[in-house]
């Protein structure tokens, strides 16, 4: 390598403009002047070039190569396995394609936007079901989410008691649901919640008798509005039912998760917060001791001390926590794969599944690939939102930081 | 940046190119036929346990030690998806079983050899179940064997609640009639699944169906299917007829089983089930009671595909034909319970298992199953619907159907 190389170890990695160096009261950029630390600094476009600067450019550029060489074989993966197939799904997804043929040939009729047509404005079986499933999911993210990250931040709290005898084995034990296999965890809740299960013989000792859950298709909202003598959820009346959007009415939207889903969701709950736990558990042994210290000098209570000292220190990893399972609830899938493939009455039917369904059932791949960048259109709204909703307030005294 | 950039690019093009070259979607020409004496045959089956598994594999082997050719003999866990996959990957098995609900699915995308103009006999499959295999009017595969829905009778209950032989049901009233006596404690008259893969009989005894004969037209929204199902929901209503999971089973044949139901609408699957799981439950087989148009009931049946891009089609044929000769169907028939397709082997059977006799009659007036391309979400929302049918009024169930039914109809031609 050229004698430079110690030069080159000042500038910083992201700089790859090598030749907008402002010029320091004519000084070339020759061996071992000290004005490298501020290398990244100047903007400004080149105007004559030295004589001493072509070959300090040449060995710039030289770094990136080998930095292409060095990424390429990720860069290939990531190309060939995620960007690639991403693209090839979104062409499908303008497309009659039945599976049979190449899709890249001309043998598959293109549709342009018909499958997004049929799923968001079209009257039709496929809208029906495409938002029975936004409804689904829409209350299952709702209530899972928030849930998983309270439970994993309390876990997180309390296995972080620095007097808790047993700490570990507790670690280990709330920890346990998230090591074990989805479609086993399923299949053992499939038999707790049967009718005559043992959730229900449970239930039957306290004089509770419980629901069929597996196969009971009731939203609990519209339950609890029977119950209260609002509507009649057999046979809805007045303005939630007269008026529909995406061919669901007022009514269907709004009577919640189904006591099916809501054993879905407890399953969900239970399964992930051990994860999350972990999570918080490391960003709250990352939390300065001083920290709490000096709060604990200033005489705050404990709820104040979470409320003002741990919580906001927590906030990039509360982030990452709730990042993580919007994005995981929404693609939910091999749960309901297991469960009942959206029965009872479609209201454990998900996006995730019903994109599967629709390509290898009834053989539409082009209306599968449509329904999952629908949900990828979602995802990221919803990612952004939720970034918008968390991101860092400048005001604000409190802040430590 | 302009140069990175381009090495994006060039990235993105280099993958485009290379997945394009290696990949194996073809241009569509015919497949090259193997004509070589020793061919080497690949077949996938979905199977219900392993007595199918063992039958279908010794059939096989005696098939290569008669024919010189070598067969193998594979079993799916996801039948659609891996014949989908296989299908796209221009690699599909040469013979396999084809679901009647994807035979359509398969048929119009080209998927499948048609082979019925080889077969000298195919007059003797059932009419019905050919119709059903039919695609563009030309007979595609043939069907591996058949099984239609009778009543079944659990006869200890049956005596409990003072029942008599002569009080088989023959008419709508006498169902109703004895599934209420047989109800109480524990025990429901009648259980069956949600689906019109079970309730469907209901339509076809009062004279309707989903669609006219030859699949072309819907028929659901007509009085006579509404008559049906009106009569399911009269008995759901009473109490003397509940789905097979508000009673905590998955299927009738479990619920029969159980002793939770006296009766049930099952077909030639339940009696291999009972063997196995409830040995000392015993039952009876009748035929389903006559609506007001007369009998009616549903046969089920899966055909054997003979893949389009097979490099075998001709050995391929001929294992066809081998297993499903009448001596083959009623070895089958013998291990894991299904029934010969054949008509002229159907007597034979019934000599053979004469417990099955309810199933046999049937045959002469089942109603094939329903093979319409993109039909599967149409019929499973269909499903779904019925599962509400205690409180929904079943002329709006048809209606959805007839609705979704028409646009798929539309969608697919």
């Amino acid at each position: 390598m050229s004698p430079r190389t110690t030069r080159a170890t000042h500038n910083p990695p992201g700089d790859t403009s090598p030749a907008s160096r402002p010029h320091k009261g004519g000084v070339p950029g020759t061996t071992g002047s000290p004005d490298a630390p501020d290398a990244s600094g100047g903007s400004g476009p080149t105007t004559a070039p030295h004589a001493g600067r072509a070959p300090r450019a040449g060995h710039r550029r030289g770094d990136g190569r080998w930095g292409w060489l060095f990424v390429s074989p990720m860069v290939l993966v990531l190309g060939l396995f995620l960007v690639l197939p991403i693209l090839m799904a979104l062409w499908v997804s303008l497309l009659h394609w039945d599976g049979q043929s190449n899709p890249f040939s001309g043998q598959a009729e293109f549709a342009g936007l018909d499958n997004y047509r049929s799923l968001l404005t079209q009257d039709g079986l496929d809208r029906t079901l495409f938002a029975t499933s936004l409804r689904n999911t829409a209350y299952y993210v709702l209530l899972t989410v928030p849930l998983q990250t309270a439970l994993a931040l309390m876990l997180a709290l309390v296995v972080n008691q620095r007097m808790l005898r047993g700490r570990s084995a507790l670690r280990t034990v709330f920890f346990f649901p998230s090591v074990t296999s989805s479609i086993a965890v399923s299949t053992v809740f499939l038999f707790l919640f049967q009718g005559s299960g043992a959730v229900n013989t449970m239930l039957s000792w306290i004089g509770i008798k419980g629901p069929n859950w597996f196969a009971d298709s009731r939203g609990v909202l519209s339950l609890l509005l029977g119950a209260l003598g609002l509507v009649d959820p057999d046979h809805p009346t007045g303005v939630l039912a007269a008026h529909s959007f995406m061919g669901l009415s007022w009514y269907q939207w709004l009577s919640g998760p189904s006591v099916a889903m809501c054993t879905l969701i407890l399953l969900a709950v239970w399964t992930t917060s051990g994860t999350f736990m972990l999570i918080f558990l490391a960003a709250l042994q990352d939390i300065p001791r001083e920290l709490e210290e000096s709060a604990a000098i200033e005489g705050v209570n404990r709820f104040q001390m979470l409320r003002y000292v741990t919580l906001p220190a927590l906030r990039p990893v509360l982030f990452l926590v709730l990042t993580l399972g919007l994005i995981s609830t929404w693609q939910v899938f091999d749960q309901v794969y297991v469960m009942g493939q959206g029965a009872p009455g479609n209201t454990t039917l998900t996006p995730a599944f019903l994109s599967y369904s629709s390509a290898f059932d009834d053989a539409d791949f082009g209306q599968g690939a449509a329904i999952a960048f629908v949900l990828l259109a979602l995802i990221l709204c919803m990612t952004a939102l939720q970034r918008w909703a968390l991101r860092e307030r400048n005001a604000g005294p409190g802040r430590t930081r | 940046m302009t140069t990175r950039t381009a090495a994006a690019i060039l990235t993105c093009a280099a993958l485009l190119a290379a997945t394009g070259c290696s990949s194996n979607f073809g241009s569509g020409s015919k497949t090259k036929q193997d004509t070589g004496s020793r061919q080497k045959l690949t077949v996938l089956i979905a199977t219900s346990g392993d007595a199918e598994t063992n039958s279908v594999k010794e059939a096989a082997a005696a098939y290569a030690k008669q024919s010189g050719n070598s067969v193998t003999v594979e079993v799916a866990k996801d039948m659609n998806q891996q014949l989908a996959q296989s299908f796209a990957g221009h690699k599909p098995p040469d013979v396999f079983y084809v679901n009647s609900d994807q035979f359509a699915n398969y048929a119009k995308a080209g998927s499948l050899y048609a082979y019925g103009d080889r077969i000298k006999d195919a007059d003797d499959f059932s009419a019905q179940l050919r119709s059903s295999f039919s695609y563009d009017g030309k007979l595609v595969c043939l069907p591996k064997d058949t099984s239609t829905l009778a009543l079944a009778v659990n006869t200890d209950l049956w005596k409990k609640a003072g029942l008599t032989e002569n009080d088989y049901p023959t008419t709508w009233a006498d169902l109703k009639a004895v599934a209420g006596k047989l109800t109480k404690g524990g025990v429901t008259g009648l259980v069956t699944t949600n689906e019109y893969q079970r309730l469907g009989v209901f339509m076809k005894q009062a004279g309707g169906w989903v669609t006219n004969p030859d699949q072309s037209k819907m028929t659901s929204d007509s009085p006579q299917n509404a008559e049906g199902l009106g009569f399911v929901q009269s008995l759901l209503k009473s109490g003397a007829l509940k789905y097979a999971q508000q009673v905590d089973t998955s299927w009738g044949g479990e619920a029969l089983g159980k002793g939770k139901a006296a009766m049930t609408i099952e077909g030639n699957w339940l009696s291999g089930a009972m063997k196995l799981d409830y040995p000392n439950v015993k039952y009876k087989m009748v035929e389903l009671p006559a609506g007001p148009s007369g009998k009616g009931t549903l046969a089920f049946s899966t055909c054997w595909g003979v893949a389009a891009e097979s490099a075998h089609r001709t050995a391929a044929v001929d294992l066809v034909k081998y297993l499903s000769s009448a001596k083959q169907q009623l070895t089958f028939a013998d291990t894991f319970g299904v029934m010969p397709s054949r008509t002229s082997t159907l007597d034979t059977y019934a000599r053979q298992e004469p417990d099955a006799k309810a199933w046999v009659d049937s045959a002469a007036y089942a109603q094939g199953p329903v093979t319409i391309a993109g039909f599967d979400k149409v019929l499973s929302q269909f499903n779904t619907d019925l599962q509400t049918l205690s409180t929904t009024d079943p002329k709006t169930i048809l209606a959805a159907l007839q609705r979704n039914g028409e646009q798929a109809l539309t969608k697919g031609n």
